[in-house]
């Protein structure tokens, strides 16, 4: 209960008390967490390329992002998730789930665009069972899709068992293939980054994400569709993730079970470096971008110093911790 | 400021000479002294945010004042918790009682006691025998190894009230403990109250129901905007001197009623039915119609207010607006059927407190705003200045975060959000609960232009004076029954509370 | 109250209804489930995970969860492994009391980064998750902990013992059992931890110490997984970076959360949690019997989990209706 300010002697007269001063608008414009994306994406490079500038080639950095590319896609459906108040740590495995299934059915002489249908199809399907769990079921979306993402693990598991599965020639290399000096798949994430950005801020659709991620009791009740929406956002990213299946494979020519293998953390990652509030209700498509080529410049120079893959997955652990802290913590501090 | 003089040589059990208390740069409460005798019990009366439940707050440790000193039997103390406050011998029973649910009855009695270290013994059989031991003293039949969750609200308060004997507290607070309870379960509370009194024991009791302070009460303490007012046996004062206190001016001057031209029935409801809930609600609300809903918390208004708007959807019952049948499943049909709902608790189902103002306002009518889907910000602009003009909400910036606004500016703005729908049918749940006067008094005179302007309106209200002032009809609901359709004629407060109480637990 | 306590004891007799007759319709399927050497075999898998489950039961009944327990305990098993290498020569005590010590620290650092920043157990425990296992790869150079360094003594506590005797690991998970079972139903602390997970804004109003509380569960939580930890390299005989304890917190999780214990806390028995493991074990000791692959393990328990969480919820949902029905015919 908010404690009423005290009215004068005249009751109907305005009282200065009567709503807390507006903050300045320089703080608005700066103090927000994707600031703190931005001043990594700034800090890091200068850093590399003192200890290691071999990674600071931008062409490098162009080429090396394709790796980390799907991932991103993935990332940037999945900040819509985290804004409307869930959460989905499964489109990795998703991934991997198609990618197997569509290989498979590729190398059986499926038609191609039949057998991208079928991927996509998959990718809505799972997409449609995390939620039916969370939105139907209502089940807390972090445990439900830890639930799915071994699960679907899993599945890929018994799909494709320990073996790789080959693609065909002509599939292979789209992340050779660059239009403008830009290869394809980085400008895929762009151009995606730019729908997306624009869905968010432009549209009521994304107007509502951001009321359903405030307060879904609110929004309910201001008529808003929050069952759909979530239900809208979960099948995407389920779709995307099928998508970024296709991409990737075309990258690596063949596709195992372990496709993605603790992906989740790193698009989690990306999310919250890019200030991804988690418990939903803010963030932005930018910081997610941006956390992304952070994250990627990151691994590079992490590969160029010959960093042990567990030693990097260490300091991503610290990392997700700190980001999420320092956002938090921005945002509690300007929300009184 | 009058003072009824206290004995000169009894010390009081509580002394507090100047506490202010300031909350992020508003003063709530400004030089407020006070003594609490021994074997009394003392109403604190005022409107919302007049002090006394900050008051009240300070004593049993959960805040600390800003300025000022509090004694007890004449030393000083610092009450810098609730566990202090608890060692020092006062205990605070919320209004809705605090306990662990899922732990049983005994335990909740006894946990948090003071000794012991914590991989000491749990005594379980001291620990019942204790617990039934205390319940008994109340007088109260409970199982007190069944576990905490699913006891009534009463039930509840008593089990607070047992830990406060258990910890032979000297002063006992109950904040506005009588809202949700039968009148049969508040002459219970009562005799406690008074038996404890005699006891020796100090009770504070926190309240703005009149009669109940009355029948209740040694003295009383008014308080008024942060400020205490005046201190008096309860027999010196009038209750028109007690309202004059609490509010400055007569309560008349903000209640007057202006006639509109009844029309066509816009909303009218067959045997609405959710088990448990609600059953057989029928009643109709007509164009221009102020129709109240009175009842006592708990008696399932809200529900139905919910299952109109499509919330919760009743289980069986027909609902029909200007005439057509309709089948409500979500709220986005009920908008679309021109009805509005302003909820009950703006902070839960109402605002989107870190979202601005302006989106605030515009939530309900995203087809207003983004026709092809599109925003288009000078419409979305233009709407919520206009609304802002229209109901005078104060605030520094439409694009300012919701939550920075005063309650009553909030409560304004949700109110602006529906009526950019242009209902038929609003429905008003607790509109003026936590706000102050000067703004409900904009409020009434709002309601009473948007009945003028041919819309039908159900205002759901638990403050009797409210409902008498505004509604044109008062229907009440009791335990999920509507008792009685009262005519403005008929209307007053007893007539009101008579068809609340439940049938069968009328006191003799 | 007569019907939430009934739902309760309804749990912990359905599941064991439940392990009664999975084990006869395998045991009708294939008769060898049920003979002797095999309940050697359920014995020995499910002391590892009974040990863990006891901290994560008290962790969740809380209201908070330890999702980092699989790499805890990898990283105590190749703590104490490494040690044993070094220095051949040290008692077995040592071994346990570092096992357990370091699991302690490490689940004390999830606990007070849960207090210290108030963020959810959920999202911290995922990040140490991949810290605590990436850790355990610097500190073995990524390099299996081979049999010749586990030390004999060590490893014959997973002995099939002569005649009727138990193994060790066995007895050590009952005492474990035992101790939590003391703690959570006789111990003020114990106590204490229901409180704070069945209300955690009224614990501080009541006199319950929430950072003491809190910082003791999560660091018996950590403790057990490195007693877990050693016990691993008593049952198998090595230490391995990557699969020493890799998707050990999910079988942890699912056994506790089958057990009864709900995810929003305050609720839960050791005993439903013992059923929890037992059912468990038996599905897994069924699995390759019935010739599944292991792959599908993970299918299945992540499977699992989701079937719980939907009962779980709707257990408390139809406890919520109930009450909801009782209050509104109130009269």
């Amino acid at each position: 209960m908010t404690t009423e300010p005290m009215s004068p002697t005249d009751p109907i007269a305005p009282s200065a008390l009567d709503a807390a001063p507006a903050r300045p608008l320089w703080q608005v414009i700066l103090i927000r967490p994707v600031m703190m994306t931005v001043v990594l994406l700034i800090l890091e490079p200068i850093v590399a390329s003192v200890f290691w500038p071999q990674s600071m080639d931008l062409q490098y950095i162009l080429s090396t992002f394709t790796l980390t590319a799907p991932l991103a896609l993935m990332a940037l459906v999945l900040t819509l998730v985290i804004i409307s108040g869930e959460i989905d740590l499964s489109p990795a495995s998703s991934m991997a789930l198609t990618a197997c299934v569509f290989a498979a059915v590729l190398q059986a002489g499926v038609p191609f665009p039949l057998a991208v249908l079928v991927c996509v199809g998959l990718g809505f399907v799972l997409g449609l069972f995390n939620a039916f769990l969370v939105v139907y079921l209502r089940l807390p979306s972090l445990i439900a899709t830890i639930g799915t993402l071994t699960f679907y693990r899993g599945l890929a598991q018994v799909l494709a068992g320990d073996a790789s599965i080959k693609f065909p020639e002509w599939y292979q290399g789209l992340n050779l293939v660059s239009v403008l000096g830009i290869p394809v798949p980085d400008l895929i994430v762009t151009l995606a980054a730019i729908l997306l950005a624009l869905l968010l801020s432009a549209t009521i659709f994304g107007r509502q994400i951001y009321q359903t991620g405030t307060n879904e009791i609110a929004a309910q009740h201001a008529g808003i569709r929050t069952r759909l929406i979530k239900t809208a956002l979960f099948v995407t990213l389920g779709v995307v993730s099928a998508l970024a299946g296709m991409m990737f494979t075309s990258q690596l020519g063949t596709v195992r079970y372990d496709l993605g293998l603790g992906g989740e953390l790193q698009m989690v990652l990306m999310a919250m470096l890019g200030g991804t509030y988690i418990f939903g209700g803010r963030g932005s498509i930018l910081g997610t971008f941006l956390a992304a080529w952070l994250l990627s410049i990151m691994t590079n120079a992490m590969n160029t110093a010959s960093w042990l893959p567990a030693t990097q997955f260490c300091l991503l652990g610290v990392l997700l911790i700190v980001s999420i802290i320092i956002t938090n913590f921005i945002y509690s501090r300007t929300q009184r | 400021m009058t003072d009824a003089a206290a004995p000169a040589s009894e010390t009081p059990l509580i002394a507090a000479r100047g506490i202010s208390k300031s909350f992020a740069g508003v003063e709530v409460l400004r030089d407020v002294d006070l003594d609490l005798k021994r074997g009394e019990i003392h109403a604190l009366l005022g409107e919302n945010g007049a002090g006394k439940s900050t008051f009240a707050k300070i004593l049993a440790g959960v805040h600390r004042p800003t300025r000022g000193t509090v004694a007890l039997n004449g030393q000083p103390v610092d009450i810098s918790s609730p566990i202090v406050a608890q060692k020092l011998g006062i205990t605070l029973i919320h209004q809705e009682p605090i306990s662990f649910p899922d732990l049983s009855v005994a335990e909740n009695l006894v946990l948090g006691r003071t000794g012991g270290s914590p991989l000491g013994r749990v005594p379980w059989t001291e620990m019942t025998r204790e617990a039934r031991r205390l319940m008994d003293l109340l007088g109260v039949k409970m199982d007190v190894t069944k576990p905490m969750r699913g006891l009534s609200i009463a039930d509840q308060q008593m089990v607070e009230i047992a830990r406060a004997l258990a910890s032979d507290s000297r002063l006992i607070i109950m904040d506005e403990p009588t809202a949700p309870l039968t009148p049969k379960e508040v002459d219970t509370l009562f005799t406690i109250a008074r038996r404890l009194r005699d006891e020796g024991r100090t009770i504070v009791f926190i309240s703005h129901r009149l009669e109940e302070v009355r029948m209740l009460c040694d003295r009383v303490t008014i308080f008024r905007d942060g400020n205490k007012i005046a201190t008096d046996t309860i027999g010196n004062l009038t209750d028109a001197d007690i309202i004059r206190l609490m509010i400055g001016r007569p309560l008349r001057e903000y209640l007057h009623k202006t006639r509109a031209a009844i029309g066509d029935v816009a909303l009218k409801v067959d045997n609405l039915t959710s088990p448990g809930l609600f059953s057989d609600i029928s009643f109709e609300v007509r164009k221009g119609e102020i129709v109240g809903l009175g009842g006592l918390v708990g008696a399932g208004r809200t529900d139905v207010a919910r299952a109109l708007f499509g919330v919760v959807p009743a289980a069986s019952g027909t609902v029909a607006i200007d005439g057509k049948t309709v089948s409500i499943r979500q709220p986005s049909q009920a908008i679309d059927l021109g009805l509005a709902y302003v909820s009950e608790d703006r902070a839960v189902s109402g605002i989107f407190r870190t979202l601005s103002v302006e989106e605030n306002i515009t939530a309900a009518v995203p087809s207003q705003i983004a026709p092809g889907g599109v925003i288009r910000r000078a419409i979305e602009k233009a709407l919520a200045s206009e609304s802002v003009r229209k109901l005078r909400i104060r605030l520094a910036s439409l694009r300012q975060p919701i939550g920075e606004l005063s309650g009553g500016n909030q409560q304004k703005a949700i109110l602006a959000r529906w009526l950019l729908t242009d209902p038929s049918v609003l429905i008003l749940d607790e509109p003026t609960r936590g706000i102050d006067i000067g703004v409900k008094a904009e409020f009434y005179e709002m309601i009473g232009e948007l009945a003028a302007s041919g819309r039908a309106i159900l205002l759901i209200s638990s403050e009797l004076p409210e409902l008498l002032a505004l509604c044109d009809r008062v229907l009440v609901m009791s335990e999920g029954r509507l008792t009685a359709n009262i005519p403005r004629a008929d209307a007053t407060q007893e007539s009101i509370m008579h068809a609340a109480v439940p049938r069968t637990r009328v006191a003799a | 109250m007569n019907a939430v306590k009934s739902i309760m004891l309804r749990r912990e007799m359905g599941i064991f209804v439940a392990i009664i007759v999975f084990c006869i319709i395998v045991g009708l399927i294939k008769p060898r489930f049920l003979a002797l050497d095999n309940l050697r075999v359920i014995m020995l898998f499910v002391p590892l995970i009974m040990i863990a489950a006891m901290g994560e039961m008290l962790v969740i009944i809380a209201r908070h969860v330890d999702l980092s327990v699989g790499s805890s305990l990898g990283f105590a098993a190749m703590m104490t492994a490494l040690m044993f290498k070094t220095y051949p020569d040290v008692p077995l005590v040592l071994g346990f009391a570092v096992a357990i010590g370091i699991g302690a620290v490490l689940g004390f650092i999830n606990g007070l980064t849960v207090i210290v920043f108030r963020l959810p157990a959920i999202i911290v425990t995922l990040g140490t998750l991949y810290l605590y296992r990436g850790l355990t790869f610097i500190a073995s150079g990524a390099k299996q902990i081979d049999r010749q360094y586990i030390p004999g003594p060590l490893k014959a506590m997973s002995a099939n013992a002569p005649n009727y005797w138990l193994p060790w690991i066995v007895v050590i998970a009952v005492a474990v059992v035992l101790l939590t079972y003391w703690f959570a139903n006789h111990s003020r602390l114990g106590r204490q931890v229901y409180a704070l997970g069945s209300n955690p804004s009224a614990a501080p109003l009541r006199g319950i110490p929430v950072t003491a509380v809190t910082l003791t569960v999560f660091s018996i939580s950590g403790a057990l997984a490195g007693l877990a930890g050693i016990m691993y390299a008593s049952r198998w005989g090595f230490v391995n970076p990557s699969n020493t304890g890799w998707g050990f917190e999910f079988q942890v999780i699912a056994a506790v959360v089958i057990g009864g214990v709900s995810i929003n806390g305050g609720v839960g028995s050791v005993l439903g949690v013992v059923l929890g493991v037992l059912l468990l074990g038996c599905v897994s000791a069924a699995l390759p019997l019935l010739g599944i692959p292991g792959t599908v393990q993970s299918a299945i328990y992540g499977l699992v989990i989701i079937v719980a969480l939907v009962i779980d919820q709707s257990v408390r949902e139809r406890g919520i209706q109930a009450l909801t029905t009782a209050r509104g015919a109130r009269t």
